[in-house]
């Protein structure tokens, strides 16, 4: 992945005094959407002709990438397009309120493009349609083949300029794709916008590997790879390919995940039946143990200042989730619920702790406050685990088993997003079937 | 009208036999685990005559039974009686946990069978384990018949 994608020339035409205009709240499950006209960007007659795809629909499809997008977090009711009665070009220079008023949107988003010189050049705007009001103004250069994210970073925008909080349309989420019958299956970590689309595979399918996890910065993947049948945590470079074991370690390690500064791994090492969480500095390569307990101690999690850590123990006799310090001191145990609790990851925002719980044969994806009260189960179902969270805190995505019969038919693995108000449900398209997602920071921070 | 008469018995004696041992297949099922512990055949490969391969667990447990002890007997017999024989002992899950925690738990079973193997003198140098978690169940399907004999491990010859 490349550390700037984008010659991101933001800039700001106006900027509209705040006061009064529309917000979306997200704190609740919204029951009433934000009807939003997402006109066409008018393309730019004088645009060159680009051989990887059709130039004169790209305003086009790019709106259509932002309605999805914004459909797809249930805030916002994307109106129909052949209800529109203003033409792109003309609507983007100053739209004639009452006219949009009239389809009952609420909120219009603008825009056009132009491809001159081998770039793609993007402005687009957001207009209050009640307070008749430009909301945003933005503009930027890319290269064309960035099309899809250029309508991910507009959604963002508008996003963050209606609900307050920060976007996650231009993110990726890196997975385990799953083929073949389910006593043998094939599984390689893979790669797809979190649109679904883009999808690259990773490895080739030789060898098991389970749980990638992004770095901050979103070109690592550190993930369980059964390499040489030697189960090991290993770091994968994404844009080089270049994959190594993490540390020397004699016995599996596995649970791997990233600090908040990107500088340490986390993981679980096995030895002689007992499971302990131990760190390794990535530069310095020097390994801390951090629990020392002949239990099991597993899927540790930092919390996003560094200074804690979250992690899944059966200490007690049956699988609980713990917090500590970072250096290991102060274990204290947060979940008392009936159950078991397990895959416990520390929100982006601080404030929570997302888990999956399994009480009475049934698999839940919940989330409760990091002292463990506040307990909220979001989901229940057959089999369901490992929540990843948006970069924003807001939703979780996580994948979800179906009951097999007796020759192991009709089994399947999709992945799944649920809101933590617990509503807008969804299941994400993946070419195969998939696992174990993780959900990568906004890639055009 | 004899002759008849002889299929008509033949189809009696058929019919009874298999009610027998549909009767015999639906008590087998039910006495197959006891404490939620596999203790049928249904799955088991032999490392030579008498010795089973696996042995099986309760959820989310690692102590061994006493059929479980008994066939790790066998096995260090045998390993004893077989010098230059190495092995890798999968510690395996049944599919209603969570992945990380079932690594761990499928390792723990596979070195509570090593142990027992080097109490009854095999060398460890002997044994290696590798946990495959729920990642690779010997029955696909979505029944608890199936996760008990998922939740095993497996001595496999290595050399």
């Amino acid at each position: 992945m490349k550390k700037i994608f984008f010659a991101l020339v933001l800039s700001l035409f106006t900027l509209q005094n705040a006061y009064g205009l529309i917000t979306v709240d997200i704190t609740r499950g919204n029951l009433d959407p934000l009807p939003i006209a997402v006109s066409p960007l008018h393309v730019d007659s004088k645009s060159e002709k680009i051989s990887s795809f059709e130039t004169s629909t790209l305003g086009e499809e790019i709106s259509k990438i932002v309605e999805k997008n914004f459909k797809s977090t249930g805030l916002f009711n994307p109106l129909k397009k052949d209800s529109f009665v203003q033409k792109p070009d003309i609507a983007h220079l100053k739209p004639r309120f009452e006219d949009w008023r009239l389809i009952k949107a609420q909120a219009l988003v603008t825009g056009k493009l132009l491809i001159i010189d081998k770039k793609l050049k993007v402005e687009f705007r957001l207009w209050d349609l009640t307070a008749a009001k430009e909301m945003i103004a933005l503009s930027f250069t890319t290269t064309p083949n960035n099309w899809r994210r250029v309508a991910h970073i507009i959604s963002d925008k508008i996003y963050e300029r209606l609900t307050g909080e920060t976007g996650y349309f231009d993110t990726r989420i890196a997975y385990v794709s799953e083929t073949g019958p389910k006593n043998r299956r094939v599984k390689k970590l893979a790669l797809m916008d979190q649109d679904g689309f883009n999808t690259k595979y990773l490895t080739l399918g030789n060898e098991l590997v389970l749980t990638p996890r992004f770095n901050p910065t979103n070109q690592l993947v550190t993930y369980l790879s059964y390499f040489k049948n030697m189960p090991r945590v290993y770091l994968l470079d994404i844009e080089t390919g270049v994959q190594e074991v993490v540390g020397n370690f004699p016995g599996m390690t596995f649970a791997p995940r990233f600090s908040p500064d990107g500088k340490k791994i986390i993981m679980s090492f096995a030895k002689d039946g007992n499971s302990d969480i131990y760190s390794m500095d990535l530069e310095t390569r020097v390994v801390e143990q951090i629990t020392k307990h002949p239990s099991i101690d597993t899927s540790p999690s930092y919390s996003p200042d560094g200074k804690y850590i979250t992690f899944n123990s059966d200490r007690s006799g049956l699988q609980q989730i713990y917090v500590m310090r970072s250096d290991g001191t102060q274990v204290k145990r947060i979940t008392h619920g009936s159950g078991l609790y397990g895959t416990p990851v520390w929100s982006p925002r601080g404030d929570l702790i997302a888990f999956t719980k399994v009480r009475k044969g049934r698999f839940y994806i919940g989330v409760m406050r990091s002292d463990g009260t506040g307990e909220r189960l979001l989901t229940e179902n057959f089999y369901q685990e490992a929540p990843s969270w948006s970069p924003n805190g807001r939703v979780l995505i996580f994948y979800r088993e179906t009951k097999s019969d007796s020759k192991g038919k009709g089994f399947s693995a999709k992945l799944w997003s649920i809101d933590i108000t617990g509503y807008n449900e969804r299941r994400l398209k993946t070419e195969t079937d998939a696992s174990d997602p993780s959900w990568s920071s906004v890639l055009s921070k | 009208m004899k002759f008849n008469k002889a299929i008509k018995n033949l189809f009696i004696v058929l019919f009874s036999t298999l009610l027998i041992s549909a009767c015999s297949t639906a008590k087998k099922a039910q006495v197959d685990t006891v404490d939620d512990v596999y203790t049928g055949t249904d799955t088991v490969e032999f490392l030579a005559k008498g010795v089973p391969d696996r042995i099986f667990f309760a959820t989310n447990k690692s102590k061994l039974t006493t059929a479980s002890r008994d066939t790790l007997r066998k096995q260090a017999t045998w390993m004893r009686k077989n010098k230059d024989v190495t092995v890798t002992v999968e510690g395996h899950a049944d599919e209603r946990g969570t992945r990380e925690y079932n690594l761990a738990l499928g390792e723990r079973r596979a070195n509570a069978a090593k142990d027992y193997l080097m109490t009854y003198g095999v060398s460890g140098k002997r044994i290696s384990v590798i946990s495959y978690g729920k990642e690779r169940p010997v029955n696909p399907a979505n029944s608890p018949l199936a996760w008990s004999q998922n939740r095993r491990s497996v001595t496999v010859k290595a050399n």
